[in-house]
């Protein structure tokens, strides 16, 4: 599971729609399956000795998987989140890459028996060791991990129970440096995850604790209707299981415990499908209501509007000020102006939030919240700055000269004669900035952030299905967007093209 | 550089041999012309022969390279802009009334007339506006007191330009091409009135460039031709106007006349 992914769900569907028809050609004789490298290993990485290979225990557990059936086994890189709808629309024949024996994915998906079985896992700084060690010690505090898996499912149930705060990232990685960071007070992820992390800062920074929040499986993800090649996949897996197969794969990369040992006699022993028995001891299956995920939607979108309307109120004040240190500057002040907004509107939003929010750590450690309000308004504020600076200079000369020789102060011009006619210059491109902010706001969702878009996402993975969800946000951001672009055409109207 | 420089006897403005360059096309050459208060004069000359940059020279609104300016006893010295705040005094003297007009879009007739002596003057609201109004109804556009400048004729706006160019009572009145926009009616009606401005308030000197001839002949006391960077010729209108002797100024009634 998980992956450093920057993106949102929406366009790696896209991606993984363009990689669908790459992998359209493939030979009968292979088994195309998907996975996704960025997640690393042990689960899938790219080989250090050749990129364009992959490498790790869900790796050789395809190989293994393909060898039973007499196929050869090709990889397909999809994104993580988009694993379950690539396999519904055919991209590939399977998905293994960690991928969560939940009851959703049981019920939308043919869903293999499971091979191997982790524990949730709670990391925390080492001085709160003795404090935190279970869900319940974490009362009112932040607690991280990946969107959309199992452990998120878990803290949002125990938000409820527990009065706990779950903070959703979109990789495995900025949880536990966020942890280290003091952003959040512990992380509830996969073991295997967690002893990666702990391993990649040599063994310092945090602990995990040894009692297990919950256990889980990984299992293999097949289209609804390949139940005949799901089971054709079972009988390879189990036999995997009984001749020690899977056994060697996982201690090659150091996975291997007694509780695979017990996973395995449960699968393969009786020889007949024990995974309805292993779904049954999950937790009440998720049910796909549109109700209850209406507060979310709700939360979601109020907070979409509060980061928008900061952003824009600070984009403004940032905007004016670099206007005006652009019309009235002297020379050293324009041309730091003028850098700020080449720099500004040269390079994606998304490269600034990730600088603003993990870059400069180290230098001042700003709330997710705060970052997003921040990011967002420093880069508006250079688009602002060239509206405002085009509005000034809109401003007939004759008008300026004219209140000159009546003997108005250069403040006073610009209060009492420039100012008022820029501002409804201004007003109408404010207005459309504004809207496109709105939509832009989904990007703070990498800064951990649960706005809209963020909501949808998650929403959408837990039901299978963007149709819902995605008219829904669509409703939603416009009701938020229409009355405001109304706004702007009526403003242009009154003042625009005076 | 600038200052206070004695009263220049008889003349309310005094251009002595003024120089200007306009990057670096010499405009101005030697130009001298003066206006006794009470008195209209007009600057004439083919588009292009530089009496825009002598009034915005007057006005303090562009640098000149060689001469003297005095304005009722402010001199003007050639050079750099001076700072505006050593401008006050020559911004309460001179008046400018722009040919586009240049009225602020955003305020109303009546506000544009106010602006001024509120900000500038600090006169008080009620104040400002019954001098406006009287402004404006003298000027004969009373009546449109509440409409924004977008909603007058050119003729009104010009008139509504004049009433917020006279707000701060200068002594010295320039128009740019004041008769540019106007009908042959509305050109005599505008005459009167600027010869009733002149005559008003113990005289205001007037300095209006124009290449409309009939307009001088029939309103100045006195014309100056520009040509070439100098001033040609200059008199009553009758003895330049009827009795043109430089080719310059023949010109530039043939085309007026064409």
């Amino acid at each position: 599971m998980t992956r450093l992914t920057l993106g949102i769900s929406a366009p790696s569907l896209l991606v993984a729609a363009w990689i669908g028809a790459q992998g359209g050609e493939a030979p009968r004789a292979t088994l195309l399956w998907g996975g996704d490298a960025e997640g690393g290993a042990p689960f899938v990485e790219a080989d250090p000795a050749d990129a364009s290979q992959v490498r790790g225990f869900d790796v050789e557990v395809a190989e293994t998987i393909a060898g039973g059936l007499g196929r050869q086994a090709r990889f397909l890189q999809v994104q993580w989140s988009s694993i379950d709808q690539s396999v519904e629309r055919g991209d590939c024949a399977i998905g293994l890459s960690g991928m969560e024996d939940t009851p959703a994915r049981r019920a939308r998906h043919s869903v293999t028996v499971p091979y191997f079985e982790f524990r949730e896992v709670l990391a925390v700084r080492p001085e709160d060791r003795g404090r935190f060690s279970r869900l319940a010690d974490l009362r009112g505090r932040r607690v991280a991990t990946l969107g959309a898996t199992v452990a998120y499912d878990l803290l949002v149930a125990a938000r409820d129970s527990l009065g706990l705060i779950p903070v959703s990232y979109d990789d495995d990685v900025h949880p536990y440096s966020d942890l280290m960071a003091g952003r959040v007070d512990a992380v509830l992820l996969d073991h295997i995850i967690a002893q990666r992390a702990l391993r990649r800062r040599g063994g310092a920074g945090f602990v995990i604790q040894p009692q297990a929040v919950a256990a889980g499986r990984y299992v293999g993800v097949l289209a609804k209707g390949d139940s005949a090649l799901r089971d054709s996949v079972d009988v390879v897996l189990r036999t995997a299981m009984r001749d020690g197969t899977l056994e060697r794969i996982f201690r090659r990369w150091d996975v291997w415990d007694p509780a695979q040992g017990a996973l395995f006699r449960r699968v393969a022993g009786r020889g007949e499908d024990s995974a309805v028995e292993v779904g049954a001891q999950r937790a009440a299956p998720l049910r796909p209501d549109v109700w209850a995920y209406l507060p979310s939607l709700g939360r979601a979108a109020l907070i979409t509007a509060v980061v928008s309307a900061l952003a824009m109120a600070v984009a403004v004040v940032v905007g004016l000020v670099v206007a005006s240190g652009r019309v009235y500057g002297p020379a050293p002040v324009r041309a730091v102006m003028t850098a700020y907004v080449e720099v500004i509107r040269g390079t994606p939003v998304l490269l600034q939030l990730f600088v603003l929010y993990y870059g400069l750590a180290g230098l001042v450690r700003l709330p997710a919240f705060l970052a997003a309000v921040l990011g967002l308004g420093l880069n508006y504020a250079a688009y602002e700055a060239e509206i405002y600076r085009s509005a000034l200079e809109a401003v007939s000369r004759a008008q300026l000269e004219a209140a000159r020789t009546l003997g108005f102060s250069e403040a006073q011009i610009l209060r009492l004669v420039r100012g008022p006619q820029a501002l409804r210059y201004a007003l109408a491109p404010m207005t459309n900035d504004f809207v496109a902010l709105l939509k832009d706001s989904s990007l703070v969702s990498v800064l951990t952030v649960v706005e809209l878009t963020k909501q949808t996402a998650i929403y959408a993975t837990n039901i299978g299905s963007w149709i819902v969800p995605g008219v829904l946000c669509g409703v939603v951001y416009l009701a938020m967007s229409l009355p405001l672009a109304q706004l702007g055409r009526r403003l242009e109207r009154r003042w625009g093209a005076a | 550089m600038t200052g206070e420089a004695g009263r220049t006897r008889g003349a309310l403005l005094a251009v002595q041999e003024l120089r200007l360059n306009y990057r670096a096309r010499e405009v101005l050459r030697s130009v001298t012309v003066e206006v006794r208060r009470g008195e209209v004069v007009a600057l004439m000359g083919l588009s292009g022969a530089g009496k825009t940059s002598a009034l915005r020279a007057v006005a303090a609104l562009q640098r000149f390279h060689g001469g003297r300016i005095v304005v009722d006893g402010f001199a003007l010295e050639p050079g750099p802009a001076p700072p505006e705040s050593r401008l006050k005094p020559l911004r309460r003297r001179v008046g400018l009334v722009f040919q586009g007009h240049a009225l602020f879009e955003h305020l109303t007739a009546l506000e544009n007339v106010t602006l001024a002596l509120t900000h500038v003057l600090g006169r008080r609201r009620e104040e400002a506006e019954g001098e406006a109004e009287r402004l404006l109804a003298a000027l004969e556009v009373g009546g449109r007191a509440g409409a924004l400048p977008r909603e007058l004729s050119g003729g009104e706006a010009q008139r509504v330009a004049i009433a917020r160019a006279l707000a701060p009572d200068p002594a010295l009145l320039l128009m740019d091409e004041p008769t540019a926009a106007l009908d042959p009616a509305r050109r005599s009606s505008l005459g009167r009135t600027l010869r009733r401005l002149a005559a008003d308030d113990g005289g205001r000197g007037l300095l209006i460039a124009t290449h409309d001839a009939a307009f001088a002949r029939a309103h100045a006391d006195r014309v100056a031709i520009l040509a070439e960077g100098v001033v040609v010729e200059a008199g009553s209108p009758v003895e330049v106007l009827d009795r043109p002797e430089h080719p310059a100024t023949r010109a530039l009634l043939a085309a007026g006349d064409g």
